[in-house]
C-alpha cells in the first residue's frame, strides 16, 4: 500500500471511531457551530466532534502541526475531505478565524502571536470577527478613521465599525486602524488585534432588507489595546488587509456554486423549483422562456466550477484570480435568486405567516441577501477594476 | 480529470503557435482571399502541416499515427485560430480521421488513415442540408441497387467540399426526416457521374460547397460501417468537431481580445489612453471572465473525448456554447472598441468577427446547444 493509501485507511478508521452519529447528518440550521467563550451546543456532539478534530488539527488541515493545525500536504487533505464527504460528516467550525485570520497571522505574526491565537482559533475556542468598513468608507475602505493613538505601552483606540458580521457573538475583533494621521491614507494603517472582552468596545445589530441579519455596527470608546496585539509593523496594515481580502473573496466566491456540482440536487434549486411552480412536459421545464434562461445558467455555473477546479490543478494561490472569482460567484448567485423567484411566481414575496412553507420563505429572504453579496468584500465594480489593472494591465 | 495541459501537449501548443506567428498571420488569409484562391488554403503550408505530423495526431498508433488525442489537435487549432489560418486540418484531420476511425472497416482504416498521414487526402463532412445544423433532418437518400447504391439530394456548407479529394456523405437509408435514426455514411468520390458541387463564397473567406448528388451510383464497398449505423457514430465524430472548433474559437477569441487591448493601451482620445475609461475597463475585464470560463469548458471537453467520458456529449455542448456566446461577445467588442477603424477592411479586426459568426454556426449554434445541454441534463 503506498502512503496514501494508508493514510486514507487511517483517515476512514480514526473518523469511525470518532465522528458521533448525528455528525453525519445534515446539518441543521441551528446546530452549524462557530466555537467562541459564549457558544452554545444545541446538539451536545458538535461540541464533542469539534473537541475530536480540533484535537486533530483537522478544523485548518493544511495549517502546520506546531500551531495546532493539520500539518497535512494537498493530496492528503483531498482525502481528508473526501473521507468526510464520504460519511456526510458536518463541518466541525465554521470560523471567520481559520478562512480570514489564521492564513495572516501565519504570514506576517511574530511567533508568540501565533502561539497565542491560532490554536485558540483551530479549536474554536475563540470566535472572531472582522472589523474593516466604516460609515465613511466602504468601496474607499483606505480612507478609514477609526484611531489608534500611541499611549506608549498600548493604543488608545476610538471610531466606528459597520457590517463586522457577528460582532455581537464574537470574542475578539481584527481591525484596520490609523496609527499615521499624517502619511498618505494607505501608508497610515495598521492591524490591529482586539478583545471585545475590554472596556469600551459595544456591538449593535444592523437589520438589512432581508430581516433579521448577522451585521452589526461596532464601536469603540477609549479601548486600551496593547502593543503586543499588533500584527506586523505599525502603518503596514494595508499590505495585510488586502491580502486578508483575498482570503475573504475565495470564500465568498464559493457562494457560486451553492447549490452547484450536481444539478440542484443538493437542495431543491432552480431547476428543480421550475419544474414544481411552472410544471413540466415530456421532463422539460414547461416554459420554455424559462428553460432557456435557467439552461444558461447552469451552463455558466458548469463552467464556472470547472475554472475553480482549473485555477486549483494549476496550482493557483489566492492573487488577482480572487477577484475573478468573487466577481463571477456573486453575480452569478444573485442570478440564481431571481431565477428561483421569478419560477416561484406570488409564492415568491410571502414574508411571514402560514401561507407559503417556510423553506418557500427562506428562499425569499435569502434573494434579497445575495443583493449584498456584490457588495460585501469588495462590490464587483471593484472586482472589475482590480481585473483591468492588475490582470489586463489597462492604464490608470 | 486535471484541467491542465501536460507537456507534450504545451509543446504541441507551443509549436503551433510559432507556426501560426511565422508562417501564417492574418496577411497570409488575406491574400488568399484577395487573389480568390481556388481552394481558399495554400498547399504549401498544408504539406508543411502534414510534415509537423498534425494530420497524424488523432490517428492511432495501430495505423501509424502519434495518437496525441482530441486534446493534441485542438490546442494546435487553437493556436492556428489566433491568426485564422486556413487549412484542411479540421475538415481533414478531425472530422475524416474521427469518422474513418469510428465506423470504418478494417481494410478501409488502413488505406485511408494512411493516405490522410502522408498528406495525400483530404476529406470532407457532407452532413447538413438546412440552413441549421440539425442531423435528424437528413434527407438524400441513399437507395441499395444491384450493383451497391445510389445517392439522391443535396448537401450544403459542406466544410472544404469543393477541395476534398474524398466526401464522407451522411445519407438517409431508412425512415423519414426527423427521425435520429436511419442514417449512414458513405465514402463517394466527389468526382463521381451525378455530383455537382459549387463553391460558396463566405464572409469568412474560407471553402464551403454546396453539393447536389443526382443518381450517384457507388459500390457496395463505400460504405462507412454499418447500414443505418451512422446515426449513433456520427454524433461522437460531431462531438469531437465540436470540441476542436471550440478551441480554435477560443484561439479566435483570446487574439482579437489580445489586439484589442493592445489597442486601448496605445489609442489616445481627449489627451488620455482609451484605456483609462472606466467604462471600457469594465467591459473589457467581464470579457476576460468568460474567457477563463471558455477556457476550462474548452479543456474539460477535450479531456473528456481522450478519456472516453460519459460526460463527452454535455460537456462538447457546454464547450461549443460556452466559445460561441464568448466569441460573438468579444467580436462585437473588439469591433466597437476599435471605433471607426475597426470597419475598415484594411485593419485585421474585421476578419475575426467574420470568422466568429460562420464558426458560431458550425455543427450547432449556441442555441442549438444550450437546448442539447438541457436535453443531457433532463431539464
Amino acid at each position: 500500500m503506498s502512503n496514501l493509501e494508508n493514510f486514507r485507511a487511517e483517515v476512514s478508521e480514526w473518523l469511525e471511531e470518532n465522528c458521533p452519529p448525528s455528525m453525519r447528518t445534515p446539518m441543521v440550521e441551528d446546530e452549524v457551530v462557530w466555537g467562541g467563550r459564549n457558544a452554545v451546543y444545541k446538539n451536545p456532539e458538535s461540541k464533542i466532534w469539534l473537541d475530536k478534530m480540533g484535537e486533530k488539527g483537522w478544523t485548518a488541515p493544511a495549517l502546520p502541526k506546531e500551531y495546532g493545525g493539520g500539518g497535512l500536504n494537498s493530496d492528503e487533505i483531498k482525502i481528508l475531505n473526501s473521507e468526510l464527504f464520504k460519511i456526510g460528516a458536518r463541518p466541525a467550525l465554521n470560523s471567520f478565524g481559520i478562512w480570514m485570520l489564521a492564513p495572516v497571522i501565519i504570514e506576517y505574526g511574530n511567533e508568540a502571536q501565533k502561539m497565542e491565537h491560532i490554536p485558540k482559533i483551530l479549536k474554536g475556542e475563540i470566535r472572531w470577527c472582522q472589523g474593516y468598513s466604516e460609515p465613511g468608507s466602504g468601496s474607499d475602505l483606505a480612507s478609514l478613521s477609526t484611531k489608534a493613538e500611541d499611549m506608549g505601552d498600548h493604543y488608545l483606540v476610538n471610531g466606528q465599525k459597520v457590517w463586522t458580521s457577528y460582532a455581537d457573538q464574537a470574542d475578539w475583533i481584527f481591525a484596520l486602524v490609523r496609527t499615521g494621521p499624517k502619511e498618505p491614507k494607505h501608508s497610515g494603517i495598521s492591524f490591529l488585534l482586539i478583545d471585545m472582552a475590554d472596556p469600551g468596545v459595544t456591538t449593535k445589530p444592523i437589520t438589512l432588507i432581508s430581516g433579521k441579519s448577522p451585521f452589526c455596527e461596532t464601536f469603540f470608546d477609549n479601548v486600551k489595546v496593547p502593543k503586543e496585539n499588533l500584527i506586523g509593523e505599525e502603518n503596514q496594515g494595508w499590505t495585510i488587509a488586502k491580502k486578508l481580502l483575498q482570503h475573504e473573496r475565495n470564500f465568498i466566491s464559493n457562494f457560486g456554486l451553492a447549490a452547484g456540482g450536481g444539478d440542484g440536487s443538493k437542495t431543491k434549486g432552480v431547476v428543480g423549483l421550475a419544474k414544481t411552480y411552472l410544471g413540466e412536459e415530456n421532463g422539460k421545464i414547461a416554459d420554455l422562456d424559462f428553460r432557456s434562461r435557467v439552461t444558461e445558467h447552469k451552463m455558466k455555473e458548469h463552467s464556472f466550477g470547472l475554472t475553480l477546479q482549473r485555477a486549483g490543478d494549476e496550482g493557483g494561490k489566492a492573487s488577482a484570480a480572487s477577484s475573478i472569482f468573487k466577481y463571477y460567484g456573486t453575480e452569478h448567485n444573485k442570478n440564481r435568486y431571481e431565477l428561483m423567484i421569478e419560477a416561484m411566481g406570488n409564492k415568491g414575496f410571502i414574508w411571514d405567516g402560514d401561507e407559503a412553507e417556510s423553506k418557500e420563505k427562506a428562499i425569499t429572504r435569502a434573494w434579497l441577501r445575495t443583493k449584498a453579496n456584490s457588495i460585501e468584500g469588495g462590490t464587483s465594480e471593484v472586482q472589475l477594476n482590480v481585473i483591468a489593472k492588475r490582470v489586463l494591465d489597462l492604464p490608470a | 480529470m486535471k484541467l491542465v495541459l501536460n507537456e507534450e501537449l504545451q509543446f504541441l501548443k507551443d509549436t503551433a503557435s510559432n507556426f501560426a506567428k511565422d508562417k501564417a498571420p492574418v496577411s497570409h488569409l488575406r491574400k488568399l482571399r484577395d487573389e480568390d484562391h481556388p481552394n481558399s488554403w495554400d498547399e504549401g503550408l498544408w504539406h508543411e502541416m502534414v510534415e509537423l505530423g498534425w494530420t497524424s495526431i488523432l490517428i492511432p498508433e495501430k495505423y501509424g499515427g502519434s495518437e496525441f488525442g482530441l486534446a493534441g489537435i485542438s490546442v494546435v487549432l487553437q493556436e492556428l485560430g489566433k491568426t485564422l489560418v486556413p487549412s484542411p486540418l479540421f475538415a481533414t484531420g478531425v472530422l475524416g480521421v474521427t469518422s474513418i476511425n469510428q465506423m470504418g472497416s478494417e481494410a478501409q482504416k488502413e488505406e485511408l488513415l494512411g493516405k490522410i498521414l502522408e498528406g495525400k487526402l483530404t476529406t470532407a463532412l457532407a452532413i447538413d442540408e438546412g440552413s441549421h445544423h440539425e442531423p435528424s433532418n437528413t434527407e438524400l437518400t441513399a437507395e441499395k441497387n444491384n450493383d451497391g447504391w445510389v445517392l439522391n439530394g443535396e448537401k450544403v456548407f459542406v466544410i472544404d467540399g469543393s477541395s476534398a479529394d474524398l466526401l464522407i456523405v451522411i445519407a438517409r437509408t431508412s425512415g423519414n426526416k426527423g427521425d435520429a435514426q436511419g442514417l449512414s455514411a458513405f465514402i463517394v468520390d466527389p468526382n463521381s457521374k451525378g455530383i455537382n458541387r459549387r463553391k460558396v463564397p463566405t464572409a469568412d473567406s474560407r471553402n464551403y460547397a454546396n453539393i447536389s448528388f443526382e443518381d450517384v451510383t457507388i459500390s457496395a464497398e463505400e460504405i462507412l460501417g454499418e447500414v443505418d449505423g451512422a446515426s449513433d457514430q456520427i454524433q461522437k465524430v460531431l462531438d469531437f468537431g465540436r470540441i476542436a472548433m471550440s478551441a480554435e474559437m477560443l484561439g479566435n477569441t483570446e487574439e482579437a481580445f489580445a489586439i484589442t487591448l493592445n489597442y486601448l493601451k496605445e489609442r489616445k482620445q481627449f489627451g488620455v489612453l482609451i484605456g483609462s475609461f472606466q467604462a471600457l475597463q469594465h467591459r473589457a475585464a467581464k470579457m476576460f471572465c468568460e474567457i477563463e470560463l471558455t477556457k476550462s469548458a474548452v479543456i474539460a471537453a477535450m479531456h473528456a473525448a481522450d478519456e472516453n467520458s460519459n460526460e463527452l456529449e454535455r460537456l462538447s455542448s457546454l464547450a461549443k456554447f460556452q466559445a460561441g456566446t464568448t466569441l460573438h461577445t468579444v467580436s462585437n467588442e473588439s469591433i466597437q472598441m476599435h471605433g471607426g477603424i475597426g470597419v475598415t477592411d484594411e485593419y485585421d479586426i474585421g476578419f475575426y468577427l467574420k470568422r466568429a459568426r460562420v464558426a458560431e454556426q458550425i455543427f450547432g449554434s449556441s442555441t442549438y446547444h444550450k437546448s442539447r445541454y438541457a436535453d443531457i441534463s433532463g431539464y
